[in-house]
């Protein structure tokens, strides 16, 4: 949404144009330190894409659609810095060619659709790319938080700046609540397409997803004992543009899928198969050597403690400020008398009764207490069920493969 | 591809308007503008003196009004998000034609109409009688920063390019039998938006090596440096001008 001329007073208008002024020279600064004299001419593009794929229409249902907008698209394909700078330059355009979005609002457009919503987008990405498991999935769903979160957050930025200096006198609390609303409703389409095309890209060019560039393996030379001596056209090969060597030691049957594959992707598409498909094939092939730098894969301890640490946030802090009648059916049975009737559960008198902790009297503190025994309980009893299932599964495996 | 390729957003005349260099229409809009946001909301009359300053300038780049007022429509969904506000600003009520409107509200309307379209009108002025190339250039000489006014010329070249391009995978899409329905579709639609990512990151690298290679070393060369004379300037003083004396009049008197 593009604000206007005369929506923010002047004043706060002037001082969101400082805090842009200064976001976007940080950011030429950081693109230029990354991208070096290459800056401009890919920004460009990428800002052309931006522009452009805000023109691609998703249709939603029943003849409406909607479109990228591309914030955190931006920010997790080509990082942070060159993301502010392309979504700026792309508002700078639209504001002087297009008049769509006032010129004394570009501070106030920047800020909130250029700034807030890249670095919001891209801290999320990257706090959620480091705890999930490698891989597409896990990128997919590191980019669709990112981006549902990205798009609430500039509204939540643009009823902040509303507040300090809105010319209209609509409660704050309205705006917050209205613009959230919509925004969390247009931040869930944004996230499936943002989720969707980043899967896309990571496909392809792996490389090109900037937010997990350093979580996917480098470019590899798969090298093995060369037994044949090199004939002319294989040493051709070698020196040409395509990176990866054949491995004639690899019957033709076994990896010629492989290699097809690898060629019509491009030689990065390689460096970026999952972990897993990488051991896998490697071990299928038999006799191509393992990859000596592959990464080992995560391990599951620090998701764990992660998951953990949230759980009881929720169970134990949360709480205090959770509904007293937060299941709808209960409270609407409540109010239509419906349980007049309702016996009480065998399990009343039980320590942890209706989610409070027997003999403490502070609600609160018992709430919080019951939540954290709950959690500690569910998390014991999925734990042993993981443990019992991960101890069948070897057996299992080596029961398959003796029986063939 | 670059030079004397007009956008559409332009329109050629020989009008003094035209002749201007571009800086200094680029300064003189947005003092207007800023001047119209700093008026104060109840001087109506002063918002119809700015109208008809800047009917003025179109009139003297000789813009078709009908022109004019379709590249206004760019702002219809702020004005539907105005024409709600009578409705949900507290305050105390009037009765028009029938309805009860809240009095703060009607005029947090009237001011986001009117500033918005003076604003819209302003730029619309300045967009069709300046090239885009000199657009750039102006912005330049005002101070932006050459790799900001680089990003955004490569943006502007190459936005043809990319839309293109994607307006060619539409058609290969559609040509397999591909029609978009619904949410179901979104993953074909976002595949080729990947794809045109990589298209557009991969153009953007070969261009750099173009660039590179016949000397680029990260600053583009100035070639038609003209200043500015001051018989120039005080041309295109004269709106932001008389529009400051506007406002000035409005704060006297209200």
């Amino acid at each position: 949404m593009h604000v206007p001329d005369g929506f923010i007073d002047a004043p706060v208008s002037a001082a969101t144009a400082a805090v842009a002024a200064a976001a976007v020279g940080v950011s030429l600064r950081g693109a230029r330190r990354e991208l070096d004299d290459k800056a401009a001419p890919l920004a460009g593009l990428v800002a052309a894409f931006v522009f452009a794929v805000q023109m691609l229409n998703f249709p939603v249902a029943a003849g409406t659609s909607g479109h990228l907008l591309g914030g955190a698209l931006a920010a997790i394909l080509v990082g942070p810095y060159t993301g502010v700078l392309c979504i700026s330059v792309v508002l700078l355009m639209q504001g002087v060619l297009f008049a769509d979005g006032g010129l004394t609002a570009l501070g106030v457009n920047i800020t909130d659709m250029g700034v807030v919503t890249t670095v919001v987008a891209y801290a999320v990405f990257r706090a959620l790319v480091r705890v999930l498991p490698r891989g597409r999935t896990g990128l997919s769903v590191a980019s669709f938080a990112a981006a549902l979160i990205s798009v609430p957050a500039a509204a939540a930025a643009f009823t902040l700046i509303y507040a300090l200096g809105g010319t209209t006198d609509v409660p704050v609390g309205q705006v917050f609540t209205a613009m959230t609303g919509v925004h969390v409703l247009i931040g869930l389409g944004e996230a499936a397409i943002t989720a969707l095309t980043v899967s896309a890209v990571a496909a392809v060019r792996p490389d090109l997803v900037h937010g997990a560039r350093d979580l996917l393996r480098p470019l590899e030379l798969r090298t093995a004992a060369v037994t044949l001596p090199a004939s002319p056209a294989l040493s051709s090969r070698r020196d040409g543009d395509q990176p990866e060597r054949r491995d004639p030691a690899v019957p033709d049957g076994l990896s010629g899928d492989r290699h097809r594959r690898a060629g019509s992707r491009g030689p990065a598409a390689v460096a970026a198969e999952g972990v897993a498909e990488a051991v896998s094939e490697s071990a299928g092939a038999g006799t191509a050597t393992e990859p000596k730098n592959a990464i080992a894969p995560r391990s599951a301890k620090r998701l764990w403690l992660v998951g953990v640490a949230a759980a009881l946030v929720c169970a134990g802090g949360l709480s205090y400020y959770a509904s007293t009648s937060p299941d709808g059916l209960e409270k609407v049975a409540h109010d239509k008398g419906i349980d007049s009737k309702e016996e009480a559960h065998a399990a009343k008198d039980s320590p942890l009764a209706d989610y409070q902790v027997k003999d403490v009297s502070d609600e609160r503190l018992s709430g919080g207490l019951a939540g954290v025994i709950g959690v500690g309980a569910t998390l014991a009893a999925g734990t042993a069920v993981f443990v019992v299932l991960r101890r069948r599964r070897p057996a299992r495996t080596e029961s398959e493969t003796a029986a063939p | 591809m670059s030079a004397g390729h007009a956008h559409k957003l332009y329109r050629h005349a020989r009008t003094p308007v035209h002749a201007l260099p571009p800086h200094c229409k680029i300064a003189a809009v947005l003092a207007f503008v800023l001047t119209v946001v700093a008026t104060p909301r109840e001087a109506v009359w002063a918002f119809a003196l700015y109208a008809v300053l800047i009917a003025a300038a179109a009139a003297a780049a000789r813009i078709p009004v009908a022109f004019l007022l379709r590249r206004l429509l760019i702002e219809i969904p702020f004005v539907a998000f105005a024409l709600l506000m009578p409705f949900v600003v507290p305050g105390e009520q009037v009765h028009v034609l029938g309805l009860s409107l809240s009095g703060p509200g009607l005029w947090g309307a009237w001011n986001v109409l009117a500033k918005g379209t003076l604003g819209v009108a302003a730029s619309v002025v300045l967009a069709s009688t300046t090239e885009l190339r000199s657009l750039l250039l102006g912005l330049q000489r005002l101070r932006m920063p050459p790799l900001l006014v680089q990003i955004a010329s490569f943006m502007i070249r190459y936005g043809d390019v990319v839309t293109d391009e994607m307006r060619r995978m539409r058609i290969a899409r559609e040509s397999r039998g591909f029609t978009a329905r619904g949410v179901r579709h979104w993953g074909v639609l976002a595949k080729s938006a990947g794809a045109l990512f990589i298209r557009s990151y991969e153009r953007g690298e070969r261009v750099h090596l173009a660039m590179v290679s016949r000397g680029y070393t990260g600053t583009m060369p100035v070639t038609d440096d003209t200043p500015a004379t001051r018989t120039q300037w005080t041309y295109a003083a004269a709106l932001p001008l008389a529009a400051l004396a506007v406002c000035l009049t409005g704060w006297t008197l209200t």
